[in-house]
């Protein structure tokens, strides 16, 4: 989130669109609900079901699954055409007005550069043009055809509520009567909020489903301001932190990146990673990249990271291919190249896509390792529970070893929400036999792992070796010790660089924040992003004063939020070009003359004066990216594209399937089926009363939910003689499914290009373990294919065929 | 301040008083004392409450929890009754049908009390230790490294990759569980490294 939950009390639009927080976020949801009370905030939910957030809104469009983009591209059309434009926002804040290098074109579907064979781009193209001065050519009178929002709008004008109608389903009124309620928010006084999560993530172009409203709220000046953003409300408790903290294949703590193998030393990983600004006097704060490199380095090996080695560069693996994301890694654990494999907290038996094939990579794996408080499906994956789990036990020859892990009840520490809120909690129970805290698990590994490299040698140890392990209990690190780490402290004492005589912070002690690391290896700080959640003021993640100064939601004081407790980000944007609030009503930070100062940390340098330094510090530019350079795989702009199993063919470019630049293994491509075969468009979702495969192991839970079923609108129950709470057999490409049918008004069949299309919505809790009947999940029939910058897999649409049948055999 | 005598539980008690006096002086004598032997005592008398926040989805809310027995004294601490902590300023005390049966998933019968073992084809867990799990561990992981470990790529540079073992961390943990399981993995060289961010 850019902002945070309770910020949600400022808003006066509400949409909701890719998610359903009523039943997903409960608890949330109730600042919609309170904004709608107190403000008079409508609510807009756009959904192929008529959901719970739906029936509580002012209005409801419905969406073919996999079709935002296209209906999201129409609203910016709209929003052109009808100037209803935060022109002073969009002109000083974005890169509107940059001047787009020659070369670049968009054509059919496709951007300059692509190469069909190896399904990617070369996107030298896709960037600015630069100056002799160094910087980007900018036309502040938007003449130039060549800039970014004369492209943009060019690029948009196919997006008509015609063609919304025709790709979306969305009936032509309803889509107006949309575009106009969230159009109104582009005058300086009005904010909308966007509310997202998995209904956009899970697609194979979702990175630009979430860009896509990004770029709308910039054009309606909605980024920074209180009531505005773009708010991911995100699944599990601390997907956040686990992001923040980096325990994905490609990433270093705080969004920093592994090297990949053609960097082959410090110098030229750093090089691509000087982030010269690209207008004059702009912050550009990627420029401290090797500080905050260097001290991690400290952090992870201490007094092995030297200068003279490049602070252990090469103790980091490099990647030879862009990420070992789970869906590679399953691919090569399918081939048989995978040996061994550790699951802590996670049940992919169930949560990855097309189970077949996760249960024969699984089958093949020598090892396997689970780490959980509950007896989870992927820990039983050997074990034969019929149909359910219908496997050869005996010819599976992997050795699985269970272990015990305590649950948040027996622990302690911060998990991170989804407004980037640190909120530390303390144990309170004894954990059951001999289940064991994950630090102690994950200290006894390494602890015994060392023991055999100290013994016995073997290849490159240095970095297991010289992994810093300075813990009073090095048995079982503390959560505070940890924290305190990541927090970042003083290896060395350290002077003022303009008066070496003064210290700045002495040897040993915790950092204030990041902004006094150093690329020197005198400080070490294991996430930057975090530094300041535990300095020497003490654990400011345990605040709890709740006070909330002029009821402004920030509650500044309550835990601590990250970067430097900045509670909205980009939040300089929520001002003028001047320094003046946009909303006086809305003040958030403002510029006094000589400094910034308001709400909220701002989101600048407290003297960056106003109408020089942009908001969009992280940024080059200084201005937030409607044009999104190289950095997005599939283009700088987005693309309407189909799901892979898609009900129709693009409209816009029929030759096109699925996302052109979304990474496809050969052996899935062959399960992808077409319409012809697999008619109906199914999606997946979760359950107020259920928390995906875990909450069915509680015994409340399992009696407010019990069964797995499927959802499908009365039309295709009455094509298909599928009586209300009946068996059907839900079957795709890659696998097949039973369930109770509910009948419900809730989905209606959708026209599209001239074609009736049926939804099927499929809940995912029910597996073979736990407290609830057994059943299965959508993943036994959603297809292996992620989208094309994160790999996320596509859960959210497929194709699937229906069919009564009669109810599976039980003992 | 995380931890404190129960104030409902005190409040209950006290209540309990002030009702049995003033039936008392209308003469209800022997009703009174058939009531309170009626009176199950308040369940939440005497217990230790610990702040925490519900575990499942990234709203967060403030949760409290009520456990017998007091961890901080070493002693055995059994959770009887979590609910919604109504100082919190994103929940406000309320929980969702999830978040308000918290207690189910601690007591579960699902819960996983010991390490255990399947053998290669056997149909079954065998109970280990877990110095035994352990030890198993760390030699399994030591001889795939020692066999697979590619510590330089064709052109002599350091690439330091394990690519035949991977892990997958888990988005319900801490972050400091995170930044130590993040620590351990890498320092193996193992890249297969991902958490569900990533579905």
């Amino acid at each position: 989130m850019t902002n945070s939950w309770t910020d949600i009390r400022n808003t006066d639009l509400v949409v909701i669109m890719g998610g359903n927080a009523a039943e997903a976020h409960p608890c949330g949801f109730k600042w919609v609900t309170e904004a709608k009370a107190n403000r008079g905030a409508k609510l807009i939910v756009v959904d192929p079901r008529y959901t719970r957030s739906a029936s509580v809104s002012d209005f409801y469009a419905p969406i073919r699954q996999g079709t935002d983009i296209a209906f999201l591209l129409g609203v910016i059309n709209y929003c052109m055409l009808n100037d209803k434009v935060q022109w002073e926002y969009v002109k000083a804040f974005t890169n509107a007005t940059y001047v787009v290098k020659d070369g670049f074109a968009y054509q059919d579907g496709l951007f300059t550069g692509y190469d069909e064979n190896k399904r990617d781009y070369d996107r030298s193209t896709w960037d600015y043009q630069i100056g002799p001065d160094g910087f980007a050519v900018v036309d502040e009178t938007l003449q130039n055809p060549r800039c970014v929002w004369n492209m943009l709008k060019a690029h948009v004008a196919t997006y008509t509520p015609e063609m919304v109608e025709r790709i979306c389903g969305t009936p032509k009124d309803k889509f107006l009567k949309v575009a106009q309620m969230i159009a109104e928010c582009s005058t300086p006084t009005k904010t909308m909020t966007s509310m997202y999560a998995l209904g956009w993530t899970q697609h194979s172009k979702g990175s630009q489903n979430i860009r896509c409203m990004a770029m709308l709220q910039l054009i309606l000046g909605n980024i920074g301001v209180r009531g505005g953003g773009m708010n991911a409300l995100r699944g599990h408790s601390n997907i956040q932190g686990l992001t923040d903290v980096g325990l994905m294949s490609n990433l270093l703590p705080g969004y920093m990146n592994i090297p990949v193998e053609k960097e082959a030393d410090f110098a030229t990983y750093m090089s691509s990673r000087a982030f010269k600004p690209l207008r004059p006097n702009q912050t550009s704060y990627w420029q401290n990249y090797k500080k905050f490199f260097v001290s991690f380095q400290k952090a992870m090996w201490g007094d092995a990271a030297t200068a003279q080695n490049d602070f252990a560069y090469h103790y980091l693996p490099k990647l030879d291919v862009p990420a070992y994301d789970v869906l590679r890694t399953f691919e090569l654990m399918h081939q048989g190249k995978v040996n061994g494999y550790f699951c802590q907290g996670f049940n992919p038996l169930l949560a990855f896509p097309n189970r077949q094939k996760i249960t024969e990579s699984l089958s093949k794996l020598k090892w396997l390792v689970t780490m959980d408080p509950l007896d989870t499906e992927t820990s039983r994956f050997w074990e034969n529970h019929g149909v359910y789990n219908n496997v050869d036990t005996a010819s599976i020859k992997t050795e699985v070893i269970q272990l015990p892990s305590t649950c948040f009840a027996e622990d302690f520490g911060a998990l991170t929400n989804s407004g980037r809120w640190l909120q530390w909690h303390w144990a309170g129970g004894t954990p059951p036999g001999e289940a064991k805290r994950d630090n102690w698990i994950m200290a006894q590994i390494h602890r015994r792992l060392r023991a055999l490299y100290e013994k016995e040698g073997g290849p490159f140890p240095d970095p297991i070796l010289g992994l810093t392990w300075n813990y009073a209990d090095p048995d079982e690190p503390t959560a505070e010790e940890l924290a305190k780490e990541m927090n970042g402290y003083a290896v060395e004492t350290l002077y003022d660089p303009a008066d070496p005589s003064k210290v700045v912070l002495e040897k040993g002690k915790q950092v204030v924040n990041f902004s006094v690391l150093r690329d020197d290896g005198s400080t070490a700080c294991g996430c930057w992003i975090y530094s300041g959640c535990f300095n020497e003021a003490g654990n400011n993640m345990a605040r709890r004063d709740n006070s909330d100064p002029d009821d402004t939601g920030a509650y500044p004081n309550w835990t601590f939020a990250w970067p430097l407790n900045r509670r909205i980000l980009y939040n300089r944007a929520s001002a003028d070009v001047q320094g003046k609030p946009w909303d006086p009503t809305r003040k958030l930070i403002a510029w006094d003359g000589t400094k910034w100062s308001g709400y909220d940390v701002p989101d600048i340098a407290p003297n960056a004066k106003p109408d020089v330094v942009g908001p969009f510090i992280m940024n080059q530019e200084g201005t937030a990216r409607l044009f999104a350079r190289g950095l997005m795989r599939e283009g700088p702009f987005p693309v309407h594209y189909e799901p892979f199993e898609a009900p129709i063919a693009n409209v816009i470019a029929p030759k096109i399937r699925g996302n052109p630049a979304a990474r496809v293994f050969q052996d899935d491509l062959k399960q992808f089926a077409t319409s012809e075969e697999f008619p109906y468009a199914a999606t997946s979702y979760r359950l107020t009363e259920h928390f995906h495969y875990w909450t069915k192991h509680n015994r409340v839970n399992a009696v407010l939910q019990p069964e797995f079923f499927v959802e499908i609108s009365e039309q295709l129950a009455k094509e298909k003689g599928i009586t209300p709470g009946s068996w059907v057999r839900v079957w795709s490409k890659r696998g097949e499914v039973k369930a109770k049918a509910v009948v419900t008004k809730r989905i209606k069949p959708l026209m599209c290009d001239g074609k009736l299309v049926h939804v099927v919505g499929i809940p995912l809790h029910w597996g073979f373990m736990g407290a609830a009947r057994k059943g299965w999940g959508p993943n036994s029939l959603t297809p292996f294919v992620g989208d094309a910058n994160i790999e996320t897999p596509e859960y959210k649409a497929f194709l699937v065929n229906i069919e009564p049948t009669t109810g599976p055999v039980t003992s | 301040m995380n931890m404190e005598l129960s104030r409902r539980g005190f409040l209950k008690v006290a209540g309990v008083g002030v009702a049995g006096t003033s039936l008392g002086a209308f003469g209800f004598g022997d009703l009174e004392a058939a009531q309170a032997a009626a009176i199950r005592p308040f369940k939440l008398v005497n217990t230790m409450e610990t702040r925490n926040t519900c575990p499942y989805c990234s709203v967060a809310c403030g949760i409290i929890m009520y456990s017998k027995g007091d961890l901080r004294k070493g002693e055995n601490a059994e959770i009887v009754h979590i609910e919604g902590d109504a100082d919190h300023p994103t929940n406000r005390g309320t929980l969702c049908p999830k978040g308000a049966a918290l207690k189910d998933f601690v007591k579960a019968e699902t819960r996983l009390k010991y390490p255990m073992l399947r053998k290669p084809g056997s149909d079954k867990f065998e109970r280990i230790s877990w110095d035994q799990a352990l030890d198993r561990i760390a030699r399994l992981m030591k001889d795939d490294r020692d066999a697979n470990f590619i510590a330089a790529n064709n052109a002599g540079v350091p690439v330091n990759r394990w690519t035949t073992v991977g892990f997958l961390a888990a988005s319900a943990t801490t972050n400091e569980t995170a930044y130590l399981t993040y620590k351990v993995v890498r320092s193996t060289g193992i890249v297969a490294f991902d958490n569900q961010a990533r579905v």
